[in-house]
């Protein structure tokens, strides 16, 4: 159980309550410095609430001490004097109100006039606990009012006068007309997130009539999580960049195989709008301030390329920085920091891939690393409601941001996890199945042959009946290759050919799928390719390089193998020589077969 | 659910909220003999229990859970 996953949408109310003790130890072991002081003015019983905000303050490395009203004396500790308040000197305080704090609804033979007077009367009970409040000099957070379960007025209860939705949603009105004017007066919008909770479940008739509490635990995480969000934002710790991968996250496909026009983005298809919308969220996200950064595995030119597609929402001059090359993404994000020059903890990073968030998660720990599957429609959820970009104040929050810079000077280097690469991946205890072209693998390798574009020596396209013709005869060496780890089975993600000539094997074709690229995959293939030379008493393998505009990254894969150079063609082509003899087994990170 | 299975899950419950891995319950374990189980933890033992085995407990029984042995018949009455 890992308490920095837990704390995190989507929440598990039930283990974050009943294991509310153990995690709060697990958090307090860590040093903490910062500390703040919150006042909470209930209107219902706030117990839980409080130690729910407390266990996500922690998290976000702060001790934090409570002056908690007694039951439902919100109006009574806000307004009158209060020598116990004055004294604890909050840093903020926190009205937790709900529907069950109105004091009065208009009866329905109530004339208009004392409809308004009601009205007026209950507003003005909340300027006045505001204006009491403005001694402390501290930001008030002010829940608006979330809507009650049941409405005996049906539909017309949010349209007639009388009707105690009407009531509410006026009310939630002039509360935003107040904070608008008022600049340390912030509201906590329970009304949209009761709606979006559900009031089927943010209601519990059980829980408030057994120990009145108006909020019910499953959504008490969220309710705490936003608290604690917009206490954030008020002390400038929201998240400032969101780092973005590119194929399968911004747009569906894989740019280097599948092509500008391959690639999923735009009407044509559900999931090209679907990539569409999450596009126009980030642009939404960048028009207000957040910047945009791109890190994703993938030659610079060919990614950049991504943003050229006629109905793409992003440009590449969205992005403050954009790193696409074959390194590991800690290391590109640590670059991408520092080139901004924001801390490593200002910063979200979306992937579709499981390895390469853990990637991440475990080398830079204080990056904010959602889990955010690899369904584009579950994204923004991932986004939002980790609140990870809340904000109080659109445009004039420099004063805040100075003194957010002036934290990241003592930034430290993130120390890794890892030694190196090499232990990283035994860790993903990858195993691998190679061997000869089967039946059943027929249509996907004749798929991979004629789609994978970068990783492909020769770039030699083959229809499915030569593909079986391969399989079937005697005089070539074929494999493919099938990788699953620790996070599941990537599936066949390589193809190896080979033409046997007078005791030589003469490489056709090796491709590989970008998804598995630097987990020593092809050194897996190699492998088995030279067993099977050997098995057949060949004397050296030759592989030719075929270069186009797009598979530059195997242009050194012969090389790096241990190949000798041979000649260079008239078309570019370039030969290499291997001699099975010299063949010595690297250290090798997959189980085979 | 035997009685002894559901006794198991119910004192792995009373361990998380009271934080004490250790924690032996009786079937007339009360309130008595739990220092921190005051009637803000009761609620949070109702709450786990009925997330755990899926039930709700209605009103009046909430108030009846006075000890261990009350809970366990409860809820294998309502399972």
């Amino acid at each position: 159980m890992k308490i920095k996953e837990i704390l995190k949408y989507p929440f598990d109310s039930s283990i974050i309550i009943r294991k509310r003790k153990a995690i709060r130890r697990e958090l307090i072991k860590k040093n903490i410095t910062r500390k703040l002081k919150i006042a909470i003015l209930g209107g219902s019983t706030t117990s839980e609430l409080i130690n729910v905000i407390e266990l996500f303050l922690l998290n976000q490395g702060y001790l934090v001490t409570f002056y908690e009203s007694d039951y439902n004396k919100f109006f009574e500790d806000a307004v009158f004097d209060n020598t116990k308040l004055l004294a604890f000197s909050p840093d903020v305080i926190y009205i937790h109100t709900t529907h069950h704090n109105i004091t009065e609804y208009p009866s329905l033979v109530a004339s208009n006039e004392e409809v308004e007077t009601i009205f007026q009367s209950e507003l003005s009970k909340f300027e006045y606990i505001w204006t009491s409040l403005e001694k402390y000099k501290c930001p008030i957070i002010q829940n608006n009012f979330d809507l009650p379960l049941n409405r005996s007025l049906g539909n017309l209860d949010c349209y007639n006068v009388h009707g105690k939705s009407y009531f509410l949603n006026r009310l939630n009105l002039n509360f935003s007309k107040r904070a608008q004017s008022n600049k340390s007066l912030y509201i906590n919008d329970i009304n949209y997130l009761s709606a979006s909770i559900g009031l089927n479940n943010w209601h519990d008739k059980n829980l408030w009539f057994t120990a009145k509490h108006a909020v019910s635990f499953d959504a008490i995480p969220a309710l705490g999580n936003n608290i604690v969000s917009i206490i954030l934002a008020i002390l400038g710790g929201s998240k400032k960049c969101l780092v973005l991968d590119l194929d399968n996250t911004l747009w569906g496909g894989v740019i280097g195989d599948d092509g500008l026009s391959g690639i999923k983005l735009g009407k044509e298809s559900s999931l090209g709008e679907a990539y569409l919308q999450f596009q126009s969220y980030i642009k939404e996200l960048k028009q207000r301030g957040i910047i945009l950064a791109v890190c994703s595995k993938n030659n610079h030119e060919i990614a950049k390329e991504g943003f050229m597609h006629s109905d793409s929402i992003l440009v590449f001059e969205d992005f403050t920085s954009f790193k696409a090359n074959w390194d590991p993404k800690n290391l590109n994000i640590e670059k991408i920091a520092n080139e901004i020059n924001i801390g490593l903890n200002s910063l979200v990073f979306i992937d579709d891939s499981a390895m390469e968030r853990e990637i991440v998660a475990l080398q830079l720990p204080s990056v904010s690393v959602p889990n955010v599957g690899n369904n584009i429609l579950d994204f923004i959820d991932f986004i939002e409601r980790n609140n990870y970009f809340e904000t109080v104040n659109i445009s004039g929050d420099d004063l805040k941001r100075n003194a957010f810079y002036a934290e990241n000077i003592e930034r430290k280097k993130q120390k890794a996890v890892f030694e190196n690469y090499q232990d990283f991946l035994f860790s993903l205890n990858m195993k691998a199945e190679i061997k000869p072209f089967s039946n059943i693998y027929i249509d996907r390798i004749t798929q991979l042959v004629n789609k994978t574009n970068q990783f492909n020596v020769t770039t030699r396209r083959y229809k499915l009946n030569e593909i079986e013709t391969i399989a079937s005869k005697d005089n070539f060496i074929s494999f493919y290759g099938k990788l699953s780890d620790k996070f599941g089975d990537n599936g066949l993600i390589s193809v190896l050919i080979g033409e046997v000539l007078n005791r030589s094997c003469i490489i056709d074709t090796w491709l590989m799928s970008c998804r598995v690229l630097k987990r020593d995959m092809e050194f897996a293939m190699f492998h088995m390719l030279i067993k099977e030379c050997k098995a057949k008493n060949l004397r050296n393998i030759i592989g030719i390089y075929k270069r186009t505009n797009k598979n530059d990254m195997v242009s050194s894969l012969f090389s790096d193998l241990g190949f000798k150079f041979i000649r260079e063609e008239v078309d570019g082509s370039v030969v290499w020589e291997f001699e099975i003899i010299d063949y010595l087994q690297k250290k090798t990170t997959i189980k085979i077969n | 659910m035997t009685r002894a299975e559901l006794f198991e899950k119910v004192q792995e419950i009373f361990r998380d909220i009271f934080d004490d891995e250790n924690l032996i319950i009786k079937e007339s374990t009360n309130s008595n003999d739990i220092d921190d189980w005051d009637s803000l933890n009761h609620i949070n033992l109702v709450v786990a229990i009925e997330s755990e085995v899926k039930i709700k407990f209605n009103l009046e029984e909430v108030s009846t859970l006075k000890d261990v042995g009350a809970m366990l018949d409860l809820i294998l009455l309502k399972k």
